[in-house]
C-alpha cells in the first residue's frame, strides 16, 4: 500500500513562502511526476514528503496516517538522490543492505534481497566493489538497488537522471518505468524534463512557484492545458501562443496552437509568413515563420517537404485544436 | 603531467628545490654521524679521538635509554590517543549548530598559537601548582587534597600539557573533514534509518579516516621530539620519569658535556623515528590511497 494525501501543505523558509498550500493525492501503485521550471519547488515538496524537511503547517497523511510529526525513517519511504548520495567507503553489497541492516534484520534475510534486488538490476558482478569503482549509470543503479530493496510505501526520485547523458537517461528511464510497474509500488518522480514526464508519468502534477498549476494524466495535459502556464511547458517544441486580432475573432485573449497543429503549406488560407529557419529532421520538418502582426510561429510537419530559409509559406492551423485562454490565462472551455 | 615531456619539464623544475633540500637535510646529518664516532668532550675541547661505535655502546646499554624510549612512546601514544578521540568529539560538537559558534572555534583554536615554553609555564604555575593552582583550589574547596602533579604523576601531568596544545590541531583538521561530508549522504542515511550512533560508525568514521591519519602522522613527527615542556616543567624528572630521547640527548650534551655519545642519542633517535613512520604508514598508510 502506499495511498499518499496532501492537505493544506504549506512551507516557507524564513520568510519566504516557497509552497504556499498545496492538496494533493496519489493514488496507490501511481507513479507521479512533479514537473516545472527550475526553483518553482519540486524538491521542497518532494523532500516534505520525505520528512527530510519539516512543514511549516498542513498534514501529510500516507495510508490514512498522519505522518507529519514522524521522522523521516518511520515514513517507511526511501529516495533516490540526484548526486546518488551513496556511501563512499561501503561495497554495493553493503551500500543497498545498509537500510536493512539499520531495520536490525537477519543477516541471511539481508543477503537474500540483497542479492535479489542486484540481480534485477544487473549489479550481481558488481557486488563487491565500491562506488568510486562504477559508472555513473552503474552508481544509478545501485542507488535504486537501495530504495526497492527495502519494500518502501514510495518510491521518491529527486531528478535521478540528470547526471547521465542522453542515451543512459533513455534506457534508465524505460528501466525505472517499468520496474515500478512490476513492483507496483507507488513512486514520485521530480524532474524538469518534460519528455520525461512525458513517457513515464500515469499522473503529472506541473508545478509552478509552489502551486499546483494542474494535475492530469499526460495526454489530459497535453490535449486540455487547464491555462497558460501548462500549455506553454508542456509539448516541445513550445505551444505557439498568438495574441491580438487572431485570437480576439475567436472571443479569447490569446490563443494557442501546437507546432504539430500548423501545417505548412505552399499557398492557401492561413497565416502568410516567411520562412526564418528551417530544420530538416528527415522525420519531420520544423519551421520557424515570421507571420507579420502575429510574430513567430513554429510549425512542426511530419516528412520532408523541400522548404527552404526566405521562401514563404502559409500555415494553416488545425481549427478543432486551437486552445483558448481568458485574461486570467485560464482556458476557455 | 601526463606525457614523457611534461614530466621532465617537471623534474627539472623542481630540481632546485629538492637540491636545496637535500643539502639543508644531509648536511647536519653527516656532521651529527661524523661526531658520533669521536671522543668529544666539552670540558677538553681539541682533544677529540676516534671512538668508533663506542658512543653508540654506551647510549643504547645506558638504563636511562630504555626509560627515555618508554617514555616517549608513552607519551606520544598517550596524546595521540587523547587528541584524537578528543578532536572528534570537539569537531562533532563545532559542527552543531550551537550559539555562540564562531566564538566558540576561536577559543578551541587559541591553545595551538601559544608557544609551548609559555603554554608549560602557564600549566606549571597556574593550573597545577600544588598550592597556588586552580587545581589544587578546586581540590580544596572540595575538601579533597591537592594533588602535587609534577610530584605524583610527572608523565601524566607532561601528557596532559602537550595534550591540550595538540588538540586543536586534531579539532580544526577533523572539524573541516566533518564539514566536507556530503549533505545528501547524511540525508540518504537519515532515510536508511540510522539513528545517531550507527551513523556516527558506519558514515562520520569512515569519513573520518584519512584525516585521522593525517592527524597521527603530523602529530607523531612533532610528539617524538617534544622537549620544551618537559624542560619547563620537570626537568625530565623526578629521576628519569619524564625524559623522553630528546631530554636525554639534551641532557647528554649539556649536563654532560658529551659531544660524541649526544650526536650518538640523536642518530638512534633519528632511526628510532624512522621505525615508528614505517610501522605507522604499514598500520594506517593504506587510508592515504585514494
Ligand atoms: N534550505 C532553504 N532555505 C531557503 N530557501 C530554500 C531552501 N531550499 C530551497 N529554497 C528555495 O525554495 C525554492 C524552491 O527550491 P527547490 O529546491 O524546491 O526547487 P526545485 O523546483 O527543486 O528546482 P530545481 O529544478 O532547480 O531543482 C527556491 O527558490 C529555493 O531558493
Ligand atoms: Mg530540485
Amino acid at each position: 500500500m502506499g495511498n499518499i494525501r496532501l492537505e493544506a501543505v504549506h512551507k516557507a523558509f524564513g520568510g519566504v513562502n516557497v509552497i504556499p498550500g498545496i492538496d494533493l493525492d496519489i493514488e496507490d501503485g501511481s507513479f507521479v511526476v512533479f514537473v516545472g521550471p527550475s526553483g518553482c519547488g519540486k524538491s521542497t515538496l518532494l523532500r516534505l514528503i520525505a520528512g527530510l524537511e519539516d512543514v511549516t503547517s498542513g498534514r501529510i497523511f500516507i495510508d490514512g496516517a498522519n505522518v507529519v510529526d514522524l521522522p523521516a525513517a518511520r515514513r517507511g519511504l526511501s529516495m533516490v538522490f540526484q548526486s546518488y548520495a551513496l556511501y563512499p567507503h561501503m561495497s554495493v553489497r553493503n551500500n543497498i543492505g545498509f537500510g536493512l541492516k539499520m531495520a536490525g534484520q537477519p543477516k541471511d534475510e539481508i543477503k537474500r534481497k540483497v542479492e535479489a534486488a542486484a540481480a534485477s538490476l544487473n549489479l550481481t558482478q558488481y557486488l563487491d566493489r565500491k562506488p568510486g569503482q562504477l559508472s555513473g549509470g552503474q552508481r544509478q543503479r545501485v542507488a535504486i538497488g537501495r530504495a526497492i530493496v527495502r519494500e518502501p510505501k514510495a518510491f521518491l526520485f529527486d531528478e535521478p537522471l540528470s547526471n547521465l547523458d542522453a542515451a543512459l537517461r533513455v534506457n534508465m528511464r524505460l528501466e525505472i518505468a517499468s520496474l515500478q510497474k512490476k513492483l507496483g509500488t507507488t513512486a514520485i518522480y521530480v524532474t524538469h524534463d518534460q519528455v520525461e514526464a512525458m513517457t513515464m508519468a500515469d499522473k503529472i502534477v506541473v508545478l509552478n512557484a509552489g502551486n499546483v498549476e494542474q494535475v492530469g494524466s499526460p495526454i489530459e495535459l497535453y490535449e486540455r492545458p487547464a491555462n497558460l502556464f501548462v500549455a506553454g511547458f508542456i509539448g516541445s517544441p513550445k505551444m505557439n501562443l498568438i495574441t491580438g486580432a487572431p485570437a480576439s475573432s475567436l472571443g479569447a485573449e490569446t490563443i494557442g496552437v501546437r507546432p504539430e497543429h500548423l501545417v505548412a503549406a505552399r499557398d492557401g488560407e492561413g497565416w502568410k509568413g516567411r520562412i526564418a529557419v528551417a530544420e530538416h529532421l528527415g522525420s519531420d520538418t520544423f519551421l520557424y515563420v515570421e507571420v507579420p502582426g502575429v510574430g513567430t510561429l513554429t510549425s512542426r510537419t511530419v516528412g520532408e517537404l523541400g522548404f527552404k530559409a526566405g521562401e514563404s509559406v502559409v500555415l494553416i492551423p488545425d481549427a478543432k485544436r486551437i486552445h483558448r485562454f481568458d485574461k486570467t490565462g485560464k482556458a476557455i472551455r | 603531467m601526463s606525457t614523457r615531456e611534461t614530466r621532465a619539464v617537471g623534474r627539472l623544475l623542481v630540481a632546485p628545490s629538492v637540491i636545496l633540500l637535500f643539502l639543508w637535510m644531509i648536511v647536519p646529518l653527516a656532521l651529527t654521524i661524523y661526531f658520533s664516532l669521536l671522543r668529544y668532550d666539552l670540558l677538553n675541547p681539541g682533544m677529540e679521538t676516534f671512538a668508533g661505535l663506542d658512543n653508540y655502546y654506551w647510549f643504547l646499554t645506558d638504563p636511562a635509554f630504555s626509560t627515555a624510549l618508554a617514555n616517549t612512546l608513552m607519551l606520544v601514544g598517550a596524546v595521540l590517543v587523547i587528541t584524537v578521540v578528543g578532536g572528534t568529539l570537539f569537531a562533532l560538537l563545532l559542527d552543531q549548530p550551537v550559539f555562540g559558534q564562531k566564538v566558540l572555534r576561536l577559543m578551541v583554536i587559541a591553545p595551538f598559537f601559544v608557544m609551548p615554553t609559555v603554554s608549560a609555564l602557564v600549566w606549571k604555575n597556574l593550573l597545577m601548582h600544588p598550592v597556588s593552582g586552580l587545581f589544587a583550589w578546586i581540590a580544596n574547596s572540595l575538601g579533597l587534597t591537592p594533588v602535587d602533579w609534577f610530584a605524583e604523576v610527572p608523565l601524566l601531568s607532561v601528557i596532559l600539557i602537550v595534550a591540550w596544545q595538540w588538540l586543536p590541531f586534531a579539532t580544526l583538521i577533523l572539524l573541516t573533514a566533518l564539514q566536507s561530508l556530503d549533505e545528501e549522504q547524511k540525508e540518504a542515511a537519515e532515510m536508511d534509518g540510522a539513528g545517531a550512533i550507527p551513523f556516527f560508525f558506519y558514515i562520520v568514521l569512515p569519513h573520518l579516516a584519512r584525516p585521522i591519519t593525517v592527524v597521527i602522522l603530523i602529530e607523531t613527527i612533532f610528539l617524538l621530539t617534544v622537549f620544551a615542556e618537559i624542560f619547563v616543567t620537570t626537568g625530565g624528572g623526578p629521576g628519569l620519569q619524564t625524559t623522553n630521547i630528546a631530554f636525554l640527548v639534551y641532557a647528554q650534551a649539556l649536563l654532560q658535556y658529551d659531544v660524541g655519545g649526544a650526536s650518538a642519542g640523536g642518530i638512534v633517535a633519528v632511526v628510532l623515528a624512522n621505525i615508528v613512520a614505517f610501522f605507522l604508514v604499514r598500520i594506517i598508510g593504506k587510508n592515504l590511497e585514494a
